[in-house]
């Protein structure tokens, strides 16, 4: 039956020839190979994101009177309402986990070099896009900790100089955390984000595709000396098969994530109600959040503040460029960017862990 | 290019690895796509409604008397006046938090725990209470008698 | 550039001139005193301090010493104390009463102030026990001054005045908790230890409760006296209307009164009221009905029926509390649940209530309404709780699909690539 059905596209497209590069195309088989399913876990996490997002659409309203309600409702009425609801949160915290995982292991086996700058870029891109998604997505139950952590985020982006301000009313819809911001938000995390990383992802994928994947510095010079080690696995079935089984242990995972430990609902947001103690953001933002709050009030002439966030888009700008960095630097280039990759890896878990044991 | 038959595995070891991959996948299939069908279907309960919720029928409530009813996760008090129209206001005594009645021979809102009184218009007048009662809107749409929340100026 | 304004002579010497205009107005409200210039330096108890007399609000209102203690304000020296001038010296205790009546229950005059001010005071007080004594010659007795203050007095909604209802039983106390001076009036003297031990004082200071009922509640304040043994329940009433409503309709109404029983304050108590537990009805320490009644009697019956009710509500809301717990820290909703089990507790309390009708038929009525609610919350645990365990099936179930799938995977590529590596191996050889 597959025949009849393959020989019917045939003869229309010619799939044969379609699929010749597919089939042709190879993955260098090394000991490292295992990390290049981080690139296909994200992409396959972000297609549970989207699955379970429209799922989500289906009964969730983004306003302020009724979206707490009706999460509650999909949580408590709808038909596997809880694992939908589950399985969005949780995936969406192991997408930005496998995000930044992928992120670092192109930066530690070199994936960055020449000619795939445009393919890191991209990438960085992505990595902002989906903390966007994290961001604007937490506040869409509209609960006491939602609120506001998005309260504090927001005011933290207003203190961007020159146009922290004007950003900070883009984002909030007005000048405080209101409806407005929920719809608002509402609408970047199902149109705006999804539809910049559709033209990214492809973009991103494209590029994998056009350049192949990439053999980290250390196996390269090994196979240069003796080019009888060096081995290509087919992707078609080899790898494929393999990253499938990636796949469904990440699908294990979320699932039994969230039958045993269901993401909780917490209460409704009160505008009025003084806010918690122990407002903090998700932990992707942490160690920015810690290392805001360690700043002293005043750095010489400057607010702390304010010499914070600017430290922060400065190092943000950096890696988005590291491969020009590591290019300009010559033979020491490389070195360059392994440092800061091991300074910024230690760093962030570093400060994530203080954040959480100084609670 | 005959296939050598040393090279092929023995039938029956590769027909149970295709079955457990096929039934595998058939069945991981399955398990996604089931709760995926049961939730498109919309429960019977169309909506929690936590702005607005039908507190009764016309012509449930007598003139000059109330009923209790839910709002969200709070009690309400919907009053049928004497004059045939209703007001509905938060059920929750502000002093300890007790529910609170309507008593129609004194055509004010009283709390039995500590003897504290309000007006109609929710307002604290005698007793204990500290603060006014919440009051809500309400509409009448169709056969029902709609209450929702006071909308924001 | 060199303005007027910026001249910094002219600029203090106006700052000046408008530090003295304004004091000067303030000052206008208060007329010229020399009294103070004097007994603001000399020694308790003739000192009186300015920092003391601008709270006090008849200074406020414009009053001066002259207006109590007669004598010539403008004068400067001890001309200002004489009895040429009207001066009264120390006002006696006795004459205080009238003093203060002088104006407070003048209505014409007070009108000219606060129209809405009591102006009874002076009536009360003479039916009061402190009123009576003192026209029998006892000075010990409070005056108006001993709980309003004399130079500071402030207004009883000040939080800080002796009289507001956060301070006023620390006021009382002052001479009812102090055994020498109460010795020879045959009055206990532990009413406020045992006020501090109470609900109504616990209402108060912690809760922050401004209604809850302090000394003057009960006791009246300016005609305090202790109310009789037949009205005490109407005073408790004003706020317990239920309590009192069923208890007229009781047995121990009659035997109370027939026997000069204080009601209410039979098992409550008048000053130290605790929190009534379950355990008055007992028959342990704080058993109350078995001080009269004799066990195995009818009535020692129905009071063990009521217990035994209670304890059934309440162990049944405690259990269904307790299965809710444990669904909802294994992450199940159950808001509405938690919701009709305040319901619940709504029959325990109003169980409690109707006891005071001493009828188990009664009891039993509000005891059924909150078992039936308790045992809804409870099914309602437990069906949470069901569909956790349902979950975690259908979770396992999953995950051995998942498993199969892997080690079929797994399976799978090992023989396509040992198949490939032996046709390899074969062409190798050819």
């Amino acid at each position: 039956m597959f025949a009849t059905l393959r020989n019917w596209i045939d003869e229309r497209f010619n799939w044969a020839d379609l699929t010749a590069p597919l089939r042709k195309k190879t993955v260098p088989a090394h000991d490292l190979s295992y990390w290049y399913f981080l690139g296909g876990i994200t992409l396959f996490l972000f297609g549970i994101q989207v699955c379970t997002g429209i799922l989500l659409l289906l009964y969730y309203r983004p306003s302020a009177n009724e979206a707490f309600e009706s999460v509650q409702y999909i949580m408590t009425r709808v038909q596997f309402g809880w694992l939908v609801r589950s399985i969005h949160s949780w995936a969406a915290n192991l997408m930005i986990f496998t995000a930044f995982c992928h992120m670092f292991s192109v930066l530690f086996l070199g994936a960055y070099r020449k000619p795939r700058e445009l393919t890191w870029i991209t990438g960085m891109l992505l990595l902002f896009l989906a903390m966007g998604f994290g961001f604007s997505g937490y506040l869409l139950p509209w609960n006491t900790l939602a609120f506001f952590a998005t309260k504090v985020g927001t005011e933290i982006t207003g203190q961007v100089p020159l146009i922290g301000h004007g950003l900070k009313v883009f984002l909030r819809g007005g000048e405080d955390v209101t409806g407005a911001t929920l719809t608002r938000f509402f609408g970047f995390h199902v149109a705006l984000l999804p539809g910049l990383t559709t033209l990214l992802l492809l973009t991103h994928i494209a590029l994998v595709q056009y350049f192949g994947m990439s053999v980290p510095p250390a196996v390269e010079a090994r196979w240069k000396a003796s080019p009888s080690e060096a081995r290509q696995m087919k992707f078609f079935p080899n790898f494929f098969l393999r990253e499938l089984m990636a796949w469904y242990i990440a699908l294990g995972v979320l699932g039994a994530l969230a039958a045993i430990l269901p993401w909780e609902l917490g209460a409704k947001a009160d505008p009025f109600a003084p806010a918690p103690a122990g407002i903090r953001p998700e932990w992707y933002f942490m160690f920015m959040f810690q290392t805001l709050k360690k700043i002293p009030a005043k750095v010489w002439f400057a607010d702390g503040d304010v010499l914070g966030i600017l430290v922060f888009g400065v190092a943000g700008v950096i890696w988005l460029l590291l491969p020009f960095f590591d290019q300009a630097g010559g033979r020491r280039g490389r070195r360059l960017v392994l440092g800061a990759g091991i300074f910024a890896l230690s760093y962030i878990i570093a400060m994530t862990i203080y954040a959480y044991m100084a609670k | 290019m005959v296939a050598d038959p040393k090279t092929q595995p023995e039938p029956a070891r590769r027909r149970m690895i295709e079955i457990l991959l096929g039934g595998g996948l058939l069945g991981s299939f399955a398990s996604f796509i089931y709760p995926v069908l049961r939730y498109l279907v919309p429960p019977p309960v169309a909506e929690l409604g936590g702005d607005q919720v039908t507190a009764g029928k016309i012509g449930e409530l007598k003139p000059n008397s109330a009923k209790i009813f839910r709002f969200g996760s709070r009690p309400g008090l919907l009053i049928r006046n004497s004059d045939g129209s209703y007001r509905a206001l938060s059920a929750t005594c502000t002093h300890l938090g007790c529910i609170v009645q309507y008593r129609g021979d004194l055509q004010e809102i009283w709390c039995a725990c500590h003897n504290g009184l309000y007006d109609l218009n929710g307002r604290n007048v005698s007793g204990p209470p500290p603060r006014p009662l919440e009051v809500y809107e309400v509409h009448l749409r169709g056969d029902d008698v709609v209450v929702s929340l006071k909308r924001e100026a | 550039m060199h303005t007027w304004l910026n001249d910094g002579f002219l600029r203090s010497s106006i700052l000046l001139l408008t530090i003295v205009c304004v004091c000067a107005g303030g000052v206008r409200a208060q007329a010229p005193s020399t009294c103070l210039d004097c007994h603001a330096a000399l020694d308790p108890p003739l000192q009186v301090t300015q920092a003391q007399f601008s709270q006090d609000i008849h200074a406020q209102q414009g009053l001066t010493c002259a207006s109590c203690h007669g004598g010539d304000p403008t004068k400067a020296d001890m001309d200002a104390m004489s009895k040429a001038a009207g001066f009264l010296g120390k006002i006696q205790r006795k004459q205080i009463p009238e003093l203060c009546g002088h104006c407070h229950s003048d209505g014409a005059f007070m009108r000219k102030y606060n129209p809405s001010l009591r102006t009874d005071q002076l009536t009360q007080y003479k039916t009061s026990v402190h009123g009576k004594r003192l026209l029998q010659g006892d000075t010990k007795v409070a005056v108006c001054i001993d709980c309003h203050g004399v130079h500071d007095l402030r207004p009883a909604s000040d939080p800080r005045s002796k009289i507001s209802p956060l301070n006023v039983a620390q006021t009382c106390s002052r001479c009812h908790s102090d055994a020498k001076y109460m010795q020879g009036y045959g009055i206990p003297t532990d009413q406020y230890a045992n006020y501090n031990l109470s609900v109504h004082h616990e209402a108060m200071t912690v809760r922050g409760d401004l209604s809850a009922p302090t000394c003057p509640t009960c006791h009246g304040n300016h005609g305090a006296a202790p109310p009789g043994i037949d009205s005490v329940k109407n005073v408790c009433a004003n706020c317990h209307v239920f309590q009192a409503q069923m208890y007229d309709k009781s047995t121990h109404k009659v035997a109370f009164q027939s026997a000069g029983l204080p009601g209410c304050v039979v098992c409550h108590s008048n000053h130290g009221i605790s929190l009534p537990t379950d355990a008055k009805l007992g028959t342990g320490p704080e058993a109350v009905c078995m001080r009269c009644h004799k066990p195995g009697d009818i009535c020692d019956q129905a009071r063990a029926k009521m217990l035994q009710d209670l304890t059934q509500l309440d162990g049944a809301v405690k259990a269904a509390d307790r299965i809710l717990a444990i669904a909802e820290s294994s992450g199940m909703e159950v808001s509405e649940a938690r919701t009709e089990q305040d319901q619940a507790r709504d029959s325990l309390t109003k169980a409690r209530v109707t006891i005071h009708s001493f009828k188990t038929e009664l009891v039993e009525q509000d005891i059924q309404a909150g078992l039936q609610i308790a045992a809804k919350t409870q099914a309602e645990g437990q069906a949470a709780l069901a569909e956790r365990d349902r979950r975690r099936r259908g979770l396992g179930l999953s995950l051995v699909i998942i498993l199969a799938v892997l080690l079929g995977l797994r399976l799978y590529i090992r023989q396509i690539e040992s198949n490939a590596s032996k046709v390899e191996t074969a062409e190798l050889h050819r």
